[in-house]
């Protein structure tokens, strides 16, 4: 009887053990958190209804909201930013995935040198940014730029890139389209998971090879597209290194490609108004926020899962 | 019997003349990609040894005459500081974060993997929920905090953040760590090895490829860090190697050549860490990628 008693005794501590161990352990990720991700989160929040330059403090309340939305672009270039970086975004994510996943499909065939191409695709993604940036700078320089030359060899005039607030923001999505081989990894990853059989069935059904890419391709490959899509989403509205080292921090021609996070930077540590880039970084948290639910609302519309496909299938 | 083998045997030929030609195609389009992608590279390595006339040539030179390797000369002693104070530095800080990485987010993903405590499951959503979050958020109150513990032009603001875990590689580790199969936990666990035992033991020898691909992305993305460096270091003795290349930029704009010569050796290590350890790269996007 009391033995059995000490081992119900010894089993909990034993338990017990285990969980302070745990809790020892995360414990780093715990503080973390706290320090670096939901105090700083809140205190910006907080900043957010001060003046502050780190040295003298006001509380203006919604001051700087109303500021920012405010349609005066002499007083805010918040609509501005944010329809530069719209105009980026929308350019860049239908390309970027498109190339990616074009590639992809190329790639899951079995043709020699598979992995040398994968290999060089990908080589964008490991460059230093700004080093990538200082190359494209050269390429679209409109006097003695390659790109331009290039232009010339079909007979198209070139442009003056990023000295002409019509193709700057261009530059920038065809940089993006050069990069695009992150997201042909993760769909080849992801081509490669679609069981052969179906394709199999589908090719003794006669099934040519569009309608296979419509019926079975797609469809098994809505979850990743929509994991791309969303995180896409987020990286792009962040653009920063790109356009500060080829603008020279300056967003222009007349802020032509002055983005969101730059007109943020600028804000925060050009200026020192740390009060207003608070409200600016609040309203890209709220802004990023919203577009990930609307694509997570919309996925029942288009991401299909396997026991869905299954249940078809049957 | 034999009249069906041989057109049996017709039809495969067949197929596999559509299926060459068709492969035919495909390297035509994927070697034209391929170009594309490497063009900007081999540009940057030309343009490095141009002479200033040959950089602004129209028609542009490909293979410039004379080598001018004496742009790697100038490059590298145009900046008022030692050029390799910048190397030091963009290792520094790409060392120190490896570390940092390696150390907090191997025991976090082992407490998440493999032990059981009240709040796990909550606390993991809380973790994967930070994955996403935009660093601006959290920007200017981690500025003024550090700035107030006088870590301004220091690199701590950059490295201590890192030892204290992050949400993608723990939860990159976790999935590795859940598919060391259990029965190894229990016969270490009856060779009398306690719970840090067997992370000691068992998982972390077993999960190297894993902490490997931690290893890598970091350094790489240390490397080519340029927002973090950028606010937080402004004496030219603190720079990290991007940071270099930015001043150079903002200030002998016209050197073309001086800063294809610093871009490319920025480029170099990971890129020389890219060849050596792809296929451990690759693996660790897909994990993360796909699973996420």
């Amino acid at each position: 009887m009391s033995s059995n008693r000490l081992q119900f005794g010894n089993r909990f501590t034993v338990r017990q053990r285990e969980e302070l161990v745990a809790y020892l352990l995360i414990s780093p990720w715990i503080l973390g958190f706290v320090a670096f991700i939901l105090g700083p989160m809140l205190a910006s929040l907080g900043l957010s209804f001060f003046e502050t330059n780190m040295f003298s403090w006001k509380y203006v309340g919604l001051d700087n909201y109303t500021r920012l939305f405010s349609l005066d672009t002499t007083r805010s270039l918040f609509w501005k930013s944010l329809y530069n970086t719209a105009y980026y975004v929308v350019f860049s994510i239908p390309l970027t995935i498109g190339a990616g996943f074009f590639i992809a499909l190329l790639l899951n065939q079995e043709i020699r040198g598979r992995s040398a191409y994968r290999v060089i695709y990908y080589l964008p993604s490991i460059i230093p940014g700004i080093a990538a940036s200082m190359v494209w700078l050269y390429l679209f320089q409109p006097e003695f730029g390659i790109i331009n030359w290039l232009l010339g060899l079909v007979g198209i005039e070139g442009v003056r890139w990023l000295f002409d607030t019509r193709t700057a923001k261009l530059v920038f999505v065809i940089m993006s389209v050069w990069g695009a081989g992150g997201n042909m990894l993760i769909f080849l990853a992801g081509l490669q998971g679609i069981p052969t059989e179906l394709y199999e069935a589908a090719r003794i059904d006669g099934a040519v090879a569009w309608r296979q890419l419509r019926h079975i391709t797609l469809p098994m490959m809505s979850p990743t597209i929509f994991f791309v899509l969303i995180t896409n989403i987020i990286l792009s509205f962040q653009i920063f290194t790109n356009v500060y080292v080829m603008t020279s921090g300056a967003g222009g021609p007349a802020n032509s490609t002055m983005m969101y996070v730059l007109h943020l930077y600028l804000v925060a540590f050009r200026q020192y108004r740390l009060g207003y880039a608070s409200a600016l970084a609040w309203v890209l948290f709220v802004i990023l926020l919203l577009f990930t639910l609307l694509v997570f609302k919309s996925s029942s519309l288009w991401v299909y899962y396997e026991t869905e496909v299954g249940g078809e299938r049957s | 019997m034999s009249s069906t083998t041989a057109s049996m045997h017709n039809l495969s030929t067949s197929q596999n003349q559509v299926r060459r030609r068709q492969h035919l195609v495909t390297h035509v389009v994927l070697l034209l990609g391929a170009a594309v992608i490497l063009f900007p590279i081999a540009w940057m390595i030309s343009t490095s040894l141009k002479s200033p006339e040959q950089v602004k040539q129209f028609p542009p030179i490909w293979i410039p005459d004379p080598l001018v390797w004496e742009n790697y000369i100038n490059a590298v002693t145009i900046f008022p500081v030692p050029f390799l104070l910048f190397v030091w530095n963009s290792f520094f800080l790409s060392f120190g974060n490896v570390i940092g990485s390696i150390v907090s987010n191997t025991i976090v993903a082992y407490a998440f993997a493999r032990l059981r405590f009240r709040g796990s499951k909550i606390l993991f959503l809380l973790v994967l929920s930070t994955m996403m979050l935009p660093q601006q958020v959290t920007m200017i109150p981690l500025f003024i905090l550090f700035s107030k513990l006088g870590w301004i032009n220091s690199y701590k603001p950059l490295i201590v953040p890192q030892f204290f875990a992050n949400a993608f590689y723990v939860f990159m580790l976790r999935q590795f760590f859940t598919t060391i199969p259990r029965d190894l936990d229990d016969a270490a666990r009856i060779d009398g090895c306690g719970i840090l035992g067997i992370f000691w033991r068992i998982i972390l020898p077993l999960a190297m490829p894993a902490v490997g691909i931690v290893a890598i992305f970091e350094f790489t993305g240390s490397w080519n860090w340029f927002l973090g460096p950028l606010i937080y270091l402004s004496k030219m003795e603190t720079f990290p190697l991007a940071l270099a290349l930015s001043y150079l930029n903002a200030t002998y704009r016209v050197l073309w050549s001086e800063m294809m010569v610093v871009s490319f050796i920025a480029m170099l290590p990971p890129l020389l860490l890219f060849f050596i350890a792809q296929k451990a790269y690759i693996q660790g996007i897909v994990v993360t990628g796909v699973k996420g």
